[in-house]
């Protein structure tokens, strides 16, 4: 009975994170605009690859000795995966036209990516 | 003191029991050989990386940090379904990108960080950039007609915890 | 049953893992190309963490450590040498 249980549960949560995998690397091919495709990877392939961990630990748990292992690769990809998305993002910002598209911060003040193109 | 010989050897007692955790999760296993090992880790890198951070931030009330981090995952999920819906079910035509910028009233970097962290993995926003001061935060909205809308929730819902837990 | 659905799940991994390749190919920015490289390294971790529960061994969490850790970093400093010029400074 509680086996049947955790073979759906491990089923369910693979089923689950394959397709947030495929939504992510879809939204990265389907949308037009550079800075909308960064928000496909950044958000959905990271719970993807965290509920295709949590399906690898559940089936340790189930069928082997047990491992808490995948914790540290979620831990590690959900405190990364803004820091990427923040570079990725100051390098289309750095590769666009002259500050026409984005709105200037209040008080007359730059932001950081255009103060390191000018020097100042 | 007992106790406080213990945190002269301990500087950093949060930043030990990661260490200890982190290492018995690296060998997968929990024996007495592996967290006195981690216990060894614990004591050296302190140690070494102090001249690193020199003032470390204040956390008066780490529980209200996991509280938020609780928040924050749910958050996720709910947002990552709703962005798989605008991604699968919405044409590129429909969809409203925008800019939206936002005011801090951090000024704590680590706060600051966790915010623009936060946003990244929350509903169709991520945090582009920071002005050259520190006082505002470029965020990109993946499909949102009303700018002042999106600003309003995340200072609402994020920004005013944060501030409770770093700046209280 | 889990059999199966292992296998399944790398055939859509697998699919992903195309599709992002098309858009490193055909990715108009450079900013693109780097998005499309981290997103198949996170996928190559997800084929990684798969091919661990179908032949059900735990020697490859090494691997899907490393490959992260290694992702982030690479990804980073390619972003850093296309705003700067220089990795180290």
């Amino acid at each position: 009975m509680i086996a049947t249980i955790l073979d759906i549960l491990i089923v369910a949560s693979l089923a689950v994170g394959a397709l947030f995998i495929l939504v992510g690397s879809f939204g990265l091919l389907k949308l037009d605009n550079c800075m909308s495709r960064l928000h496909a990877p950044t958000k959905a392939s990271t719970l993807g690859i965290g509920s295709l961990l949590v399906a690898s630990m559940l089936n340790a748990f189930a069928y082997g000795d047990g491992s808490l292992n995948e914790v540290l690769i979620m831990a590690f990809l959900f405190v990364t995966a803004p820091i990427t998305g923040n570079f990725i993002s100051k390098t289309h910002l750095h590769g666009r036209r002259k500050h026409t598209d984005v709105p200037p911060p209040p008080q007359d003040k730059i932001w950081a990516t255009d103060a390191k193109n000018t020097g100042a | 003191m007992p106790l406080r010989l213990l945190y002269r050897i301990f500087p950093h007692p949060i930043l030990t029991l990661i260490l200890v955790v982190v290492w018995c999760l690296l060998q997968n296993t929990i024996t007495l050989g592996t967290v006195v090992m981690g216990l060894i880790l614990g004591f050296i890198i302190p140690i070494t990386t102090a001249a690193y951070w020199p003032n470390r931030p204040p956390l008066p009330k780490p529980w209200r940090l996991v509280n938020y981090l609780a928040l924050v995952m749910w958050d996720v999920v709910v947002a990552n379904i709703e962005v798989a819906r605008i991604v699968l079910f919405k044409s590129n035509a429909a969809m409203q990108p925008n800019w939206v910028v936002i005011p801090l009233d951090l000024r704590t970097p680590e706060a600051i960080t966790m915010l623009a962290g936060t946003i990244t993995l929350t509903p169709g926003t991520v945090s582009a950039d920071l002005s050259a001061d520190g006082t505002a935060l470029l965020v990109h909205a993946l499909d949102a007609p009303d700018p002042d809308a999106v600003r309003d929730d995340i200072k609402a819902r994020y920004e005013s915890r944060l501030k409770r837990i770093f700046e209280e | 049953m889990i059999g199966t659905a292992v296998i399944i799940a790398m055939a859509v991994v697998g699919l992903a893992q195309i599709l992002a390749m098309v858009r490193l190919v055909r990715g108009p920015m450079v900013g693109d190309r780097i998005l499309a490289l981290d997103t198949m390294v996170i996928n190559a971790i997800a084929l990684i963490v798969l091919l661990g529960i179908h032949w059900g061994t735990a020697v490859y969490y090494e691997s899907a450590l490393i490959i992260a850790m290694l992702g982030f970093v690479s990804s980073v400093a390619l972003c850093r040498f296309v705003l700067r010029g220089d990795i180290i400074e």
